[in-house]
Parts: structure tokens; C-alpha cells; sequence
């Protein structure tokens, strides 16, 4: 063992040039590398539409203002929403997967490390496709530039007639390489867990965030395809003269929406089923305690994942369903409360009786808890039709959604950040700026999305690039532009963070936090073939039983 | 300690510039008049009903939120209660806590009581479904059919012969005198929705497909509303006004609706210059041979309040820039700027300012 050690040392020793590292990265098979390459392309990503987003605030801060024409604001909104989709939030979950799932399971990779590789770089240069818009965009028409037809891109606003030049051929390209990319992550996931698990793993020793990791693979298999197909008609539709979304000879607008809603509803879970899985890894070692019901945990999300392929036309209330359709979709929606409620009541569950300590990452996933209760019961609110078709549309579904993908998502994100950081580095990320990143983006976030409830009851129509003045809409939109620049400053004092944490942050050592995960058993950065011995474990817990032999988890699991 | 505190003030004092800084400059100061005309309306508030569709979402709404907050505070209080109560204290003797790796009775417990909550969710909301949207229209109700159009509102009264645009006026539905209105909804492109939130949830205008909803509201007034379906650059203009009235203002309405284009002598230079551009293709002026359909039927403009789908009131000085310049008022729209001299344009307007 000693010597496989030595051996992984002797390799790194000699620093290679600044271009032969790069071309380590580029040639990269290693699950973690790539891993990180994801995460890293996804905060990029995240910064730019996120600056896009700051834009919007700008121009929204007073009524009837002139920072942007309509037609930039349009792009805007269409761009940021599409990248912090597909660009960001994809990315750096299935990023995330990707590093931690071998580790976790004591696994040297993927089960297929080149077409995790593949995978990447589809995904990697879809994503430039997109942004190239800005430049592209224009074709030979001279209309154009980027895409703004809005992220969910309804018929027939998209269609030629409508959407001239190229700007929505990039939106459609890019969507689908980034969603073959994410479809071979996602056997690549399947196949590794299934028949890679390291001596005495079985299923219902994984931890927690290797089973989220499997359900969400097999939501991107089925949901992924709807999408996929629906992009390749609207191709045919512009360029081979098919009719499929083409109203005006005969096609069917609605049909655009049921196959964007199919994909786009199980979107919603493939992006907030892993921060349940950080969730669920992070705030049982700040409590120190075993997760509270294991079984209950795996099933509930089995549950949501199953539920969520069925609730899509309640994105749709509104175009006319007729009442049993309606009242179908209202009741598979508020089904997954029940589900969803579990998991809350099981994360209690785990807090109770604990010792919490409150880190960073624990801050973090405190704050996700509170605002996923309150994303959880707006989304009821959304899901009772009636209710909804007053709601839909408006800036409450603004707001709902960036609880649900701001204040759930983001917020673990950086949880999972803040906590897996040191395994991947080696170093900790500092806890003071982490304590000021945590309280300004609270604030931030607060200020911004708290009040947009209000503008969307006092009826504005979500999309807008200006409203008028006396409506009762001032104050609000005041108060949530204010709150998007806090928001801001804290992103860019995490960026802070991390520079000044990787070139002088403190040692972390192989495990900073006392956790009990595999991944906490090899170094930090773990070498590059992960475990020198393929580990064995016993338990959900194996660092627990090494560290308390006398009372190991098998014995009560 | 001092200098920590000297620290924290000049943070606090560089965050106030940069707020500051953030304030935007307005390039345009002009809102053609329409602040001061939504300041004297009632604002457009869900939770100001005053029309029976409306009406039965509301009541159902505060269910549902009651509900909601009962959730909210029980499951908020019980994890900040954790978070206080299971802290780490000071001095811990760094001894892990007892594990405790599930409950069955509690899971089940707090299965069922969502569950429950659920069911009874359902059933309400399935009620209220049925009660909006399978009302059928009395005899004798009104229809209005409305057609979406990048960025304006058509509004066709099928049986009496009225044509107009972005502002629908209709009779007020006493309990006495109960007289819904049913909405006919169309698009002629893409997809817009129909939202005036005093009186009716929404409901989506989509090519190829005829949609339907109803209002009746009880009380007279002007009513705000827009599309709420993202449908192009100009999206955010595409405003609407319901004017609610007592069914002999509502009647008088329709009379004068129904006559035809009044000749008037002093605008027939203007009349000359209207009929002998391109207006013509895209506007109607019935009576006249003006009578092209895609854009919104001219034959009684002063009748409205608003121009350009509510962007402007409707003044003789923004109907002098709206023809001169559309892009002015409204960047985007698909009305081109028809190149005229000052003074066509100054008779097009009088001409236009005819049609009472």
C-alpha cells in the first residue's frame, strides 16, 4: 500500500508547464477532474447570468425605465433563464455527482470514464453555442443576436415567422448537446452505482446521496427525451417545412407545451433531488447524529420522482384544460407534498437531540430548510388550479421558483461547496468570509424575492420590461432591484473566498469535518486512483464504526 | 475594538454608494399620462374582487393560504426550535449525541396527517374548478369575442356589430340584474393571455384554438388588466381596460358604438391624406374605404381612453407623436413611422381626433 502511494507522489513531483497542465485537464478520464471542470464551468456560468439578472433589476428598479431596450431585456430574461438551467444548475449537480459518487462508494471512477469525458465536453461546448448567440445570432437576416423567445420558448413565438434569424437554432443546438451530455451522465451514474460498489456496499448501505444520485439519473433518462424530440421538430418545423408547432397551417401550439412540460416539470426535481441529497449528507454531521429514517428518506424521494412525471399540466392551467383534466393535475400536484413533507419532517428528525454545530455549511442548510418550507407551500398554493390561474404567469411564480432554485438550490449548492471543498482542495475555505457570504446573500436573497410575492398579486405579469407607474408596483420592485445588488456582493465575496482560500486557505487534512462518509477516509485532494485498497464497509457509516468500535452503526441498521 | 468598529462604518458607508450608485437614471421622463390615469383607478389586486369568478377564487385562495401559514408557523417553529434548543453548548464535553436512526410510528404519523391535509385540498380546489368552468352562459348572456394581436387587444361584439379595441365595456351583473359576460378567446399569432385580476382569473388566447371564460362583475368601474403570456418584444405594453357599467350607461355605449364614422368638413384634408397612405391597409374606419384588419378599427379612436393598448392616454399631442414616431411610445411595435410632413400629420390627427 505504502508503495501505490509513493508511486501516485512520484508522478506529481516534477510541476509540468502551464500548457501541459491544461492539456492534463483537457485529456482528462478522471471522474473527479471532470467533476470539478463541471462545477467550475457552472459557477462561471452562473456569475455571467447572474449579471444578466442584475441587468434586468436595474431596468425594473423604477417604472418606465430606459437601461434597456425591450429587445435586450427580452435576451436577457430568455438567456438567464436557459443558462442558469442548462448552463449552471445541470452542471454543477451532475458535477458534483460525478466527484463524489466513486468516492463515495469506493469506486477508482465511472463506470465509463470516456464517455464521462464526452459527456462533458458536449455539454462544455453547447454551452458556448449558446452564448455564441450573442454573435451569431444574427445570420444572414440581419434580426437576431441572442435568443428571446423565453426559456420555456412557446409556440409558435418560434417559429419562422415569428422568431427570424438564428438566435433560436442556437437556443435548440445548445439545449440539445447539453442534453445528450447530461443523458450519458446519467448512464454513466446508473452503471457505476449498480456494479461498482466496493465490498459489503450494498443498496441499502449507500449513503443517502449515492441513492438521490440514481433516482436523479433515471429522471434525466426519461425526461430528457421529451425534450429532445421536442427540439428536433421545432428544427424540422423551421427549416423542412413540417408543421408540427406551426399555427399557421394547422400545427398545434398546445402540443409545444405539453412536450416542454413533461421534460420541464421532472426538471424541477433532477435540480432540487440532489441539494435534498446534500442535504442529507451535510446536516447529519453538523448535528451529529445518523440520519433519521434511512429507508423512509430513499423511498420518500423514489416517491417524488415517481409523482413528479405525472403533475406537468399544472403549468398549463390556464390554456383551457377542460375541468377533469384541471382537477386531475391539481391532485397529482399537491400529492408530492406528502413526500416532500417527509423529508422535512426527517431532517428534524435528525436535527433533534443533536449537538449542531454551526459552520458554514450548516448555516447554509438551515437557511435552504426555512425557504423550502415556504417554496413548498407556495408551490400548494400554485397547485390549487383555481388559485393558480390568478397566480401563473406572475411575478408569485417568480418568486416561487426562486425560493425553490435561489433559496433551496443555490443555497445548498454552496452548502455542498463550502463543505466538499476542502476533501477537493485540500484546503478550507475561510469561515469568516463564509459567515459574511451566508448572512449578505440571506439578506439579499430576502430582500429580493419576498416582495416579489406582493408585485405578482398586485398583478404584474412575470416577463415585463417595464410597468407603469401607479399600479402599486414601486415600492416592490424597489426593494427586490436593492436586494439583487446584496445578493451580488455576496457571490463576489465568495469569489473572494475561494481565490483566497486555494492560493493560502488553512490545511484541511483527509477529514476536516468529522464526518463518517467514505469519501472522508483518503487524502485531500484524494489521489487519483481514489483508494490505494478497495475499501470494505459494514454499515451506512463506515467512518463511525471505525471511530467507535465499540458501538458501530451495523449494529442497530 | 474602536477599529473594529471604525472597520464596520466605512463597510457600511462604501455599501450606501454603492446603492446609490445603483438608483438608475431615467433617459425618458414621459409616461404619456399614464400614472396619473392608473393612480385614479383602482390597482389590480388579486385580493380585490369584485366579480363572481373572482369571487370564488378569493374565497378559496384564503382557504388555502390559512392552511399554508398553519404549516408554515407549526414546521418553521419546530426547526427553529431544534436549531435554539439542540445547539452545541459551550463547554461540550465533545462526546457524540445518542443516535437515533428512525421512528416508524412517527413516520407514519407524519404521513398521514399531510395526507389528510391533502385530501382535503383536493376536494375544495376540485369544487371551485367545477364551479368556474363549467358555468354555461344563461340566455341572452353577453359574448364579447376577444383576439390577441402583437400587442394589442381586438374586441368584437358578435350580434351587435361593434368592433373595437383594447378596452371592453361591459354592463354591470347585479343580483337583480345577473348579466355575465362571456368571453370568446382567439389569437391571431402567438400565444397571450387574458388577466384582469378584479374580475376573473386568467385564461390563455392560443392560435388554432377558441378558449372561453366569464366575468360578472358587481360593481361599475374601470378595471386593469394585461396580457400575461410572454409574447414578443413589446409584451409589456399590451395593456387592457374592462370599464364596467349600469346597463343604461352600458346601452348608450353600444348605440353610439354602432353608428358609423361621423363625416366631419374640417377634417376632410386630413380624411384625403389617411385614406391615400398605407393607414388604410392595416385600420378600418367604417362608412369609408379605409377598411384593412390588422390593426385595431379606428371608427370611434376617441372613444377610448387609451392609445397603443393603454402605453398613452389618448391626447391629441401623444396621437401626434404616436403617428409620427410609434417607436417613441412604444419601441418595437409593428406600426411603421409612415414618413409624413408636420402638417399631414397634424391633419391626420384632427381627422383622427373626428372619429368620436
Amino acid at each position: 500500500m505504502a508503495t501505490e502511494i509513493a508511486l501516485g507522489e512520484l508522478q506529481s513531483t516534477a510541476p509540468l508547464p502551464m500548457l501541459g497542465r491544461l492539456h492534463e485537464w483537457v485529456i482528462t478520464v478522471d471522474h473527479k477532474r471532470l467533476g470539478l471542470m463541471y462545477i467550475g464551468g457552472g459557477l462561471l456560468f452562473f456569475v455571467i447570468a447572474g449579471l444578466q439578472a442584475l441587468t434586468m433589476r436595474l431596468q425594473l428598479a423604477v417604472p418606465d425605465n430606459h437601461v434597456v431596450s425591450p429587445q435586450v431585456f427580452n435576451r436577457l430574461m430568455t438567456m438567464h433563464g436557459t443558462a442558469m438551467v442548462f448552463l449552471v444548475g445541470m452542471p454543477i449537480l451532475t458535477g458534483f455527482f460525478n466527484y463524489l459518487v466513486p468516492l463515495m462508494i469506493g469506486a477508482r471512477d465511472l463506470a465509463f470514464p470516456r464517455l464521462n469525458s464526452f459527456g462533458f465536453w458536449l455539454w462544455f461546448f453547447g454551452a458556448l453555442l449558446l452564448y455564441f448567440s450573442y454573435i451569431g445570432g444574427d445570420g444572414l437576416y440581419g434580426a437576431g443576436s441572442a435568443p428571446d423567445v423565453g426559456w420555456f420558448a412557446y409556440a409558435p413565438l418560434t417559429e419562422r415567422a415569428f422568431s427570424r434569424g438564428n438566435s433560436t437554432d442556437y437556443w435548440i443546438l445548445s439545449i440539445l448537446l447539453t442534453s445528450v451530455g447530461s443523458t450519458a451522465t446519467a448512464i454513466n451514474i446508473i452503471a457505476t452505482t449498480f456494479s461498482l460498489r466496493c465490498r459489503g456496499m450494498t443498496l441499502g448501505k449507500m449513503p443517502v446521496l449515492v441513492w438521490l444520485a440514481v433516482v436523479v439519473a433515471f429522471m434525466m433518462l426519461l425526461a430528457l427525451p421529451p425534450l429532445s424530440a421536442a427540439q428536433v421538430m421545432l428544427l424540422l418545423d423551421r427549416y423542412l417545412g413540417a408543421h408540427f408547432f406551426d399555427t399557421q397551417a394547422g400545427g398545434s401550439a398546445i402540443l409545444w407545451q405539453h412536450f416542454f412540460w413533461i421534460f420541464g416539470h421532472p426538471e424541477v426535481y433532477i435540480l432540487v433531488i440532489p441539494v435534498f441529497a446534500f442535504a442529507s449528507e451535510i446536516i447529519p454531521v453538523f448535528s451529529r447524529k445518523v440520519i433519521f429514517g434511512y429507508q423512509v428518506m430513499v423511498a420518500a424521494s423514489c416517491a417524488i420522482a415517481f409523482i413528479s412525471m405525472g403533475v406537468w399540466a399544472h403549468h398549463m392551467f390556464a390554456v383551457g384544460l377542460t375541468p377533469a383534466g384541471n382537477a386531475f393535475f391539481a391532485t397529482s400536484t399537491m400529492l408530492v407534498a406528502v413526500p416532500t413533507g417527509i423529508k422535512i419532517f426527517n431532517w428534524i428528525g435528525t436535527m433533534w437531540g443533536g449537538k449542531l454545530r454551526f459552520r458554514v455549511p450548516m448555516l447554509f442548510s438551515l437557511g435552504f430548510l426555512f425557504q423550502f418550507l415556504v417554496a413548498g407551500l407556495t408551490g400548494i398554493m400554485l397547485g390549487v388550479a383555481p388559485f393558480d390561474w390568478q397566480l401563473t404567469d406572475t411575478y408569485f411564480v417568480v418568486a416561487h421558483f426562486h425560493y425553490v432554485l435561489v433559496g433551496a438550490i443555490v443555497f445548498m449548492i454552496f452548502a455542498a461547496i463550502y463543505y466538499w471543498f476542502p476533501k477537493a482542495t485540500g484546503r478550507m475555505l475561510n469561515e469568516r468570509l463564509g459567515q459574511w457570504h451566508f448572512w449578505l446573500f440571506l439578506v439579499g436573497f430576502h430582500l429580493t424575492f419576498d416582495p416579489l410575492h406582493f408585485a405578482g398579486l398586485h398583478g404584474m405579469p412575470r416577463r415585463i420590461y417595464t410597468y407603469q407607474p401607479g399600479r402599486g408596483l414601486e415600492g416592490i420592485n424597489l426593494i427586490a432591484s436593492i436586494g439583487a445588488l446584496v445578493q451580488a456582493l455576496a457571490v463576489l465575496i465568495f469569489v473572494v473566498n475561494v481565490g483566497y482560500s486555494l492560493a493560502g486557505g488553512e490545511e484541511a487534512g483527509p477529514d476536516p469535518w468529522d464526518a463518517w462518509t467514505l469519501e472522508w477516509s483518503t487524502t485531500s485532494p484524494p489521489p487519483e486512483y481514489n483508494y490505494a485498497k478497495e475499501p470494505e464497509v459494514h454499515s451506512r457509516r463506515p467512518l463511525w464504526d471505525l471511530k467507535h468500535p465499540e458501538d458501530p452503526d451495523w449494529l442497530y441498521e | 475594538m474602536r477599529s473594529l468598529a471604525k472597520k464596520q462604518l466605512e463597510f457600511g458607508l462604501r455599501f450606501l454608494v454603492l446603492i446609490a450608485a445603483f438608483i438608475p437614471v431615467r433617459v425618458f421622463a414621459s409616461d404619456w399620462g399614464m400614472g396619473a390615469s392608473n393612480s385614479r383607478l383602482s390597482q389590480p389586486y388579486v385580493f380585490a374582487p369584485v366579480s363572481t369568478p373572482a369571487y370564488a377564487i378569493d374565497t378559496l385562495a384564503w382557504f388555502v393560504i390559512s392552511i399554508c401559514a398553519g404549516i408554515a408557523l407549526v414546521v418553521g417553529s419546530l426547526i427553529a426550535y431544534s436549531i435554539v434548543r439542540f445547539r452545541a453548548r459551550e463547554g461540550d464535553d465533545g462526546s457524540e449525541p445518542p443516535q437515533v436512526y428512525g421512528s416508524n410510528p412517527m413516520e407514519l404519523a407524519w404521513t398521514a396527517v399531510p395526507v389528510l391535509i391533502v385530501f382535503v385540498l383536493i376536494l375544495t380546489t376540485a369544487r371551485t374548478i367545477y364551479t368556474v368552468q363549467a358555468a354555461t352562459p344563461p340566455p341572452g348572456a353577453l359574448k364579447v369575442r376577444v383576439i390577441g394581436h402583437q400587442w394589442w387587444w381586438e374586441v368584437r361584439y358578435p350580434g351587435l356589430g361593434i368592433v373595437t379595441a383594447n378596452e371592453i365595456h361591459v354592463p354591470v351583473s347585479d343580483g337583480d340584474n345577473p348579466a355575465p359576460t362571456f368571453l370568446e378567446l382567439e389569437s391571431a399569432d402567438v400565444a397571450h393571455s387574458f388577466w384582469v385580476p378584479r374580475l376573473a382569473g386568467k385564461t390563455d388566447l392560443i392560435p388554432n384554438r377558441k378558449n372561453t371564460m366569464w366575468i360578472a362583475p358587481h360593481q361599475s368601474g374601470t378595471y386593469l388588466g394585461q396580457c400575461a403570456e410572454f409574447c414578443g418584444t413589446e409584451h409589456a405594453l399590451m395593456l387592457l381596460r374592462v370599464v364596467v357599467q349600469s346597463r343604461a350607461d352600458w346601452e348608450r355605449w353600444v348605440a353610439m358604438q354602432q353608428k358609423p364614422a361621423e363625416e366631419s368638413l374640417a377634417a376632410s384634408r386630413g380624411r384625403r391624406i389617411f385614406e391615400s397612405t398605407a393607414c388604410v391597409n392595416c385600420h378600418m374606419v367604417r362608412g369609408t374605404i379605409a377598411n384593412g384588419h390588422f390593426g385595431p378599427d379606428l371608427t370611434h379612436l376617441m372613444s377610448r381612453e387609451t392609445l397603443a393598448a393603454g402605453a398613452a392616454m389618448n391626447t391629441p399631442e401623444n396621437l401626434h407623436i404616436w403617428i409620427k414616431d410609434p417607436d417613441q411610445i412604444k419601441p418595437g411595435v409593428l406600426m411603421p413611422a409612415m414618413n409624413l410632413s408636420a402638417a399631414d400629420i397634424d391633419a391626420i390627427t384632427s381627422y383622427l381626433e373626428s372619429l368620436r
